[in-house]
């Protein structure tokens, strides 16, 4: 549904991305993009919502170039990773306006009853505390039943109670057959839910397949450690442009330890 | 013994001649009436009948009678404005005699000639007439007066129809006359309102003028005159004073005299005047200077006018205190030097000083020149900068440090209350 | 784009901006209105106020306005609408609601002092009329600073600096142009600098309605005859409408190619 060719983006001599290639099209699975801070997670997303422009490459969304397009994002869900919204407006009323761009169907009641915010409906944004912004936030990335939903750092400022909340309504979106696209630092919740995971490095896919599959690559009975040996490594990517011989398909490529180089 | 010209004599003289006159025929004198239906329907025929110091009695009605000669002393008097038609070539009346009055007439178009002035109502080199309540509609020139002397002209209504200077007429015009007192008259739109060349020892009092193409009033080689309680309103320029001596002005209004290059008062080489107690508003420029001399300005108030004193070259001696400046765009603009004109002891609505020792004097000086009004002389199209915030910055910086602007035209005293 | 403009309309109307902007304007007209009690020359006073303050607080505003909505943005960014309808349409809402501080602003206490009454209503909706196209002007150009440089200092200071320019800064280089070249016939080189600052525009604009053109001499009567005639009058209208659409257009060409 969603195919990613060679994408590029910099910003200035920072390049962020460096030739992507990832095609995801399985329905009612999530994917988590990991990956150091700066490795490009959110410049993803970002090239996939069209809110960056890339350098090169090209994005197709349901086999259609993404670019200069706006229509496709009816298709989509997006959890923006800060949520800080007109101070001025009230809750329902910025609700009432994602409603009056993106129409009128919507689960609004059942979110606004699943995060508890029906004594905020009347309170300015301004006057929120984090962790109620960030459920007025889930409220409005989940209002649309969209097949596609993507969410940055959806557990940003959330309590307990929420983040339970949140993960059996990422359970029940997965059951009911949609595409999620997850980006978070909390290994817990990635072990947990999701299905596949991309791991983004230095602009490059580093590696992309199960839990289970990173587990064995690395050796490692535990998820976390896992990711942390691929971090404190110097690793280089397997398939980095400069290799010599022919390129390899990165996405199914497995995952090879690299020897340290101090 | 009584000097001939001291105003005490004239008065003397005239009384006594209008005594004689009317204490002469008084009883003789006979009232002859003229109507569309009398035994006399015609006006020139009673000027023929009558005796010197008779009275004609005009009945209202349409009098189609031109070149109208008075050759003997006569009351001319209307009854109910009759309306006296005048034609194309010819004026309506001639005063040729002394001791006429006229009174009450309503004299009706008088087509404009390029050869000649032609007049409603002329008097010509003749002494004691009055003329007193008369209307005139659309006369070319209305009144002319040429070598008269111990005239009235009171209280007629004058109105002109003139388009542009050169195809138009005075109001009421004299040339060489004496002893004149022109008053409580209106007159609109001529070239000039009252048109003086020649005239010395007159009164110009109470009169309205407006709408006129050039100047509500205009003094040309007039001495030891005087005008007081005149109204000048929407003239091209209010009054003009050109080449005359000693011209005593008071408690004139000279109000919206307001176009492109317009006047409350335009004074040019005049010299020993005295300008008290008159009210300038919304005039482009309220005073004019041009080679004015040993004029005292005192008690006038200047308030809201583009600029309210424009001094150009050779002005000495000009004296203003106890004047009020409010609101004026640009109260003084100097064209040259100072010299050792004056202006002390003013009323200045954008002085900002203060008075520690409450003399009722400020005590640091006015400038009441802006570096703005010094820029535009230079340079006029910045002109456009008018009002601007970089224009008020200059001329702030301009007032607290001076130095473009002439340092000696300051109000060294300047009031702190406007009297 | 209207839902937008919508949105950003009120969330700015209830903010405490709008709420000082508005008063600022309704305490000073009152103070001008009841202390001098002349129609005339209250207008003449809020000539410069307006020609000043409306860039100033227009240019702050749309600054300020940007930055702090940069997150929400975001989120529509997300959203199925089109980028430019996002951006026109704060950018709408901005200068609506600036709009409307201004025009209640002055507008309560002139009715309130019965201007309906008075001959002057002509003046001052043309007064009016300057000051919200001076603010769509400015908001304009700021959005447009904003949108360019993500870093808020350097776009606060380039939008002061860019109003500035404006306000004053023109004025001075215009005056040593005239004054350079005072030999030379400048007539039309004035207008035409006039033509290109907006603010000084306006103010020619009302200036010439308020009769105080007699005031200026024989250039003064070119001006006039310039800006009454056929001519004059497209060409203001024109320049006009081009301050006003000129930052609309590079707003489209900087946010079509901007990352956000």
């Amino acid at each position: 549904m969603i195919t990613i060719q060679n994408l590029h983006k910099s910003f200035g001599r920072n390049q962020v991305l460096q030739g992507i290639d990832l095609t995801l099209q399985r329905q009612g699975a999530i994917t988590a993009v990991l990956g150091p801070n700066g490795s490009g997670k959110t410049t993803l997303i970002k090239c996939l919502l069209g809110m960056v422009i890339p350098n090169e490459g090209q994005i197709c969304f349901a086999g259609k170039p993404v670019a200069k397009q706006w229509e496709y994002r009816a298709q989509i869900d997006y959890l923006p990773q800060i949520a800080r919204f007109p101070e001025n407006l009230r809750v329902r009323e910025i609700i009432r306006l994602l409603q009056q761009i993106r129409g009128p169907h919507t689960r609004d009641q059942e979110l606004i009853a699943l995060f508890g915010l029906s004594p905020y409906l009347d309170k300015p944004l301004g006057s929120l505390s984090g962790g109620t912004k960030q459920k007025v936030n889930l409220t409005l990335a989940f209002m649309y039943d969209s097949p596609i939903v993507i969410l940055d750092e959806p557990t940003a400022g959330l309590d307990p109670v929420a983040l339970i909340h949140l993960k059996d309504l990422l359970a029940r979106e997965k059951a009911r057959g949609k595409m999620i696209l997850v980006t978070t630092h909390i290994m817990s919740l990635v072990e947990e839910l999701a299905d596949e995971i991309v791991f983004l490095l230095e602009g490059h896919i580093y590696f992309r397949g199960t839990i289970a599959e990173l587990k064995e690559q690395c050796n490692e009975e535990d998820f976390e450690r896992a990711i942390a040996g691929i971090l404190t490594r110097p690793a280089q990517p397997i398939a980095a442009p400069e290799q010599v011989g022919p390129k390899p398909d990165k996405a199914s490529l497995p995952f090879i330890p690299q020897p340290t180089t101090h | 013994m009584i000097h001939q010209n001291s105003p005490l004599a004239q008065k003397i003289v005239l009384i006594s001649m209008i005594l004689c006159c009317s204490g002469g025929w008084a009883g003789a004198q006979k009232t002859w009436v003229v109507c569309p239906d009398c035994p006399t329907p015609q006006i020139r025929q009673a000027i023929t009948l009558a005796a010197p110091g008779d009275r004609i009695e005009i009945q209202t009605g349409d009098y189609h009678e031109t070149n109208l000669v008075i050759d003997k002393p006569l009351h001319l008097q209307g009854i109910g404005q009759p309306v006296l038609h005048g034609e194309t070539g010819n004026e309506i009346m001639i005063i040729a005699s002394d001791s006429v009055r006229i009174e009450g007439l309503h004299f009706q178009s008088v087509p404009r000639s390029h050869l000649k002035d032609l007049a409603a109502l002329r008097v010509q080199r003749k002494q004691h007439f009055i003329i007193r309540d008369n209307t005139f509609d659309d006369t070319f020139f209305a009144i002319y007066l040429e070598h008269a002397q111990y005239g009235e002209i009171e209280n007629n209504r004058i109105t002109g129809r003139a388009v542009t200077e050169n195809s138009s007429g005075n109001g009421i015009h004299a040339w060489y006359c004496e002893n004149l007192c022109i008053a409580n008259n209106q007159v609109a739109r001529h070239r000039d309102g009252i048109y003086l060349e020649f005239v010395n020892n007159s009164d110009i009092t109470g009169n309205y003028s407006t709408g006129n193409i050039r100047y509500g009033l205009h003094f040309m080689f007039s001495n030891d005159n005087q005008y007081e309680h005149n109204t000048f309103r929407d003239n091209g320029a209010g009054v003009a004073v050109m080449f005359s001596k000693r011209i005593n002005m008071r408690s004139n209004l000279f109000d919206h005299n307001w176009g492109r290059s317009s006047y409350g008062l335009l004074l040019k080489e005049i010299y020993d005047a005295e300008i008290t107690e008159n009210l300038f508003s919304n005039n482009t420029i309220a005073i004019h200077l041009e080679g004015a001399g040993r004029i005292s300005y005192q008690h006038n108030t200047l308030e809201r006018n583009g600029w309210a004193v424009r001094i150009s070259g050779g002005c000495v001696e000009n004296r203003f205190s106890d004047n009020k400046f409010l609101h004026n765009t640009m109260d003084v603009v100097l064209n040259g030097r100072m010299n050792d004109n004056s202006l002390a002891g003013n009323y200045w609505s954008e002085y900002t000083g203060y008075d520690l020792n409450h003399d009722g004097r400020g005590d640091i000086p006015f400038r009441p020149v802006k570096l703005f009004s010094y820029v535009i002389s230079q340079a006029p199209e910045s002109i456009l900068l008018l009002r601007s915030l970089f224009i008020d910055l200059l001329n702030f910086s301009e007032k607290v440090n001076p130095a473009f602007t002439p340092a000696d035209l300051t109000d060294p005293s300047p009031l702190m209350q406007a009297l | 784009m209207f839902k937008i403009m919508q949105y950003s309309f009120f969330d700015l109307m209830r903010s405490r901006w709008s709420y000082s902007y508005f008063g600022f304007f309704f305490l000073f007209t009152s103070a001008l209105l009841w202390l001098s009690g002349d129609i005339a020359k209250v207008v003449i006073s809020l000539l410069n106020v307006i020609l000043i303050l409306c860039p100033l607080i227009a240019t702050m505003f749309g600054v300020m306005y940007y930055y702090n909505s940069r997150e929400f943005t975001e989120l529509l960014l997300a959203q199925p609408v089109k980028r430019i309808a996002i951006f026109w349409g704060q950018f709408l809402g901005l200068g609506f609601s600036l709009s409307l501080s201004l025009l209640l602003g002055i507008g309560i206490p002139f009715l309130a002092y019965g201007l309906l009454a008075s001959m002057e209503i002509w003046h001052f909706s043309i007064l009016l009329f300057n000051g919200v196209v001076l603010s769509f002007i400015f908001a304009g150009l700021s959005f447009l600073i904003a949108l360019r440089y993500e870093n808020r200092i350097r776009g606060f200071g380039l939008a002061i600096l860019v109003w500035l320019f404006f306000a004053v800064l023109y004025d001075g280089f215009f005056l040593l142009l005239v004054m350079h070249f005072r030999e030379y016939p400048l007539e039309k080189v004035a207008l035409a600098a006039t033509l290109l600052n907006p603010i000084d525009l306006s103010r020619i604009l009302v200036l010439l309605q308020l009769d105080v053109s007699a005031l200026m001499g024989y250039t003064g009567a070119v001006l006039q005859r310039f800006f009454g005639s056929g001519l004059g009058s497209i060409l203001t209208l024109t320049s006009l409408v081009v301050w006003t659409t000129l930052p609309l257009l590079a707003i489209r060409w900087v946010a079509e190619r901007k990352d956000f």
